[in-house]
């Protein structure tokens, strides 16, 4: 095992590369285009201030982030079974359903989510009580999110070896059982990493909740860097995305190639 | 065991009909190894997916121990499932269970209880010769392996009958060998019912008490293994088996020896079959010595159907007077099968 220690600190190493030198770049790019003597470039990145705006938002993106990634895949999953599983030939075929649930899909998928955000404000208030704030942002990357799970699920189950569907429907195993045994173990995976980008694409999407005050890392961003132009809090924002995306996808990967036995 | 009534199934592809299975009847006895061999689309999946209603035919009926099967559906149709083994050509293992979570996997389906399962599956692996692979994942073994792993699972729910869909097809020589061995030897102690499907003459030779030829979708000849393999009488039948036991002089020598046969009354070319008991009998001798006959061997081989010798000579037989005729009836005496080739059109 010890041996493998420097081959796994050189892999991640490798794997954090590309994210470590863009953001060196952009801090060089930053501290050029400011003008700033270092220690002035430096005194501003680490003000205090900035690091408690920094730590707020980074756990407000994490509440939302998480939260509706959870709630996402609690939704979209069956939904993407029944995309699978109503298909003529499958094990609980019905080309009615599955019309139906294709069409919610993709209407779900094509509306921006800027304006779903403020679109569904209705039903927001219906489920947590208020429109606005972190909790509320939740409801809408949720929504957003469902569909986008189900067709993730969808095409991590079409993956799936028609073969051993049929090895268990010859043993005798019900629809349920198939779903259950079959298709969602052999495909998990493929699963994992379509929640990871799911993940990935909320944190994208969660920095358009400061439309409905809903905070996180993207909202400071737009707030400060951009609206106030805090050019050292944009760039120690963009920072932390980098590094927040690279962990949920390292993560991701590692998973699912845990989980593969192929 | 199985009885096969009138079954008939048509696929629709792009408002095209293909007759996959056209009337086909068959009956198979309880503890035989019954074999069908036909080309490929000639319907032998199909009819083998029937029997357990992974196709549902358009027409006929098929019986398991005397239920209808075809009459069948939800949870009654899964029930008997259950008791029906099948493995396949490419394994279709769970990827992501251990060889003995899929020995275990239809065992779960039918509710049977934890600690049961574990020895079971123990069992299991034991008669398959797996039991030091139990925690390996499918993806580490050989395909050997895995089909041992396939058989142990079609075997889990003490099934009456085992369908083989083309189950050594995807194997090399020698272990598809080991898996018929298998086979055979599950059959023995077992007393199960095989039924496979195959395009491989070698595999229905190795191990089949009873062939069925499909052709086109028809039952073109059934039978004893032996009666079909020494009296085919179709074509497709002729096919399969000239590949595999039936020697052939080549064409030129054909030709060469054909044109030395002048007068087909005094001289012949001819192949002889000796099945069984026959075959260890100097017939030969005997008919060179009783019949003033020369005999010039051109070829010769002998086989085995399951456990039957099977041997083949092609000879050039000469004599004078009319000898010819008597040697010919004595050796039909013998029950041996007699092909004159002098008739033959050649395809020279």
């Amino acid at each position: 095992m010890s041996q493998l220690q420097p081959n796994r600190s050189k892999a991640a190493l490798n794997r954090f590369l590309p994210g470590l030198v863009g953001i060196a770049a952009l801090s060089v790019l930053y501290w050029a285009g400011m003008n700033l003597e270092l220690p002035g470039f430096l005194g501003k990145l680490t003000s205090p201030m900035l690091w408690r705006l920094l730590l707020q938002s980074t756990k407000e993106t994490l509440w939302m982030v998480g939260v509706s990634v959870t709630l996402a895949v609690i939704g979209g999953l069956p939904l993407g079974v029944l995309l699978v599983t109503t298909t003529p030939g499958n094990v609980t075929e019905s080309p009615l359903v599955y019309k139906v649930l294709t069409t919610v899909v993709n209407i779900g998928r094509s509306i921006p989510f800027i304006i779903l955000l403020v679109a569904i404000i209705p039903f927001t208030r219906l489920v947590v009580g208020t429109s606005i704030g972190t909790t509320a942002a939740i409801v809408p990357l949720t929504v957003a999110a469902i569909p986008f799970v189900a067709r993730i699920v969808e095409s991590a189950l079409k993956d799936v070896d028609k073969g051993v569907v049929e090895a268990a429907q010859a043993m005798g195993a019900s629809p349920w059982q198939i779903i259950i045994k079959v298709l969602l173990p052999e495909a998990l995976p493929t699963l994992v990493l379509g929640v990871t980008i799911t993940a990935v694409n909320l944190i994208g999407y969660s920095a358009m909740a400061g439309a409905v005050g809903g905070g996180g890392l993207g909202d400071l961003a737009i707030r400060y860097g951009y609206q106030r132009f805090r050019g050292d809090v944009m760039l120690m924002t963009v920072v932390v995305l980098v590094l927040l995306v690279e962990v949920v996808q390292s993560l991701g990967d590692w998973a699912a190639e845990t989980l593969n036995k192929k | 065991m199985i009885e096969i009534k009138n079954l008939t199934k048509v696929f629709t592809s792009n408002g095209n009909k293909i007759v996959a299975l056209d009337d086909v009847s068959l009956t198979i006895k309880k503890g035989e190894i019954y074999g069908i061999i036909g080309l490929s689309g000639a319907g032998k999946s199909t009819l083998i997916r029937c029997i357990n209603m992974l196709e549902k035919p358009d027409q006929g009926q098929i019986f398991i121990g005397g239920k209808e099967i075809t009459a069948l559906s939800g949870r009654q149709l899964r029930k008997e499932r259950s008791k029906i083994g099948m493995i396949f050509q490419h394994f279709n293992l769970l990827s992501s269970r251990t060889v003995a979570g899929n020995v275990a996997f239809p065992l779960e389906i039918a509710g049977t209880p934890k600690a049961q399962i574990k020895e079971r599956v123990n069992e299991l692996l034991y008669l398959v010769g797996l039991a030091d692979k139990a925690n390996m994942y499918p993806a580490q073994l050989s395909g050997g392996q895995k089909q041992r792993v396939g058989i142990a699972r079609a075997l889990a729910n003490n099934p009456e009958v085992l369908l083989c869909d083309e189950a050594t097809s995807a194997l090399d020589p020698q272990t598809t060998k080991s898996i018929l061995a298998l086979l055979q030897d599950i059959n023995k102690r077992l007393g199960l019912t095989i039924v496979l499907i195959t395009h491989e003459m070698e595999v229905v030779k190795e191990i089949c008490d009873s062939v069925a030829v499909i052709d086109n979708g028809k039952i073109v000849e059934n039978g004893p293994l032996v009666n079909v393999f020494a009296h085919p009488r179709t074509e497709a039948a002729r096919r399969f088996i000239k590949g595999v036991i039936q020697i052939d002089l080549p064409e030129e020598v054909k030709e060469y020896h054909l044109r030395q046969v002048d007068d087909s009354k005094s001289a012949v070319i001819a192949r002889l079959s000796f099945i069984g008991t026959s075959a260890g009998e100097p017939v030969v001798s005997s008919l060179v010595r009783h019949f003033d006959v020369d005999a010039n061997i051109l070829a010769g081989n002998i086989d085995h159907l399951k456990d039957v010798p099977f041997g083949t000579l092609v000879v050039e037989l000469r004599a004078k007077n009319g000898g010819l005729d008597k040697a010919l009836k004595y050796l039909a005496e013998r029950g041996i099968e007699i092909e004159v080739f002098n008739d033959e059109p050649t395809s020279a």
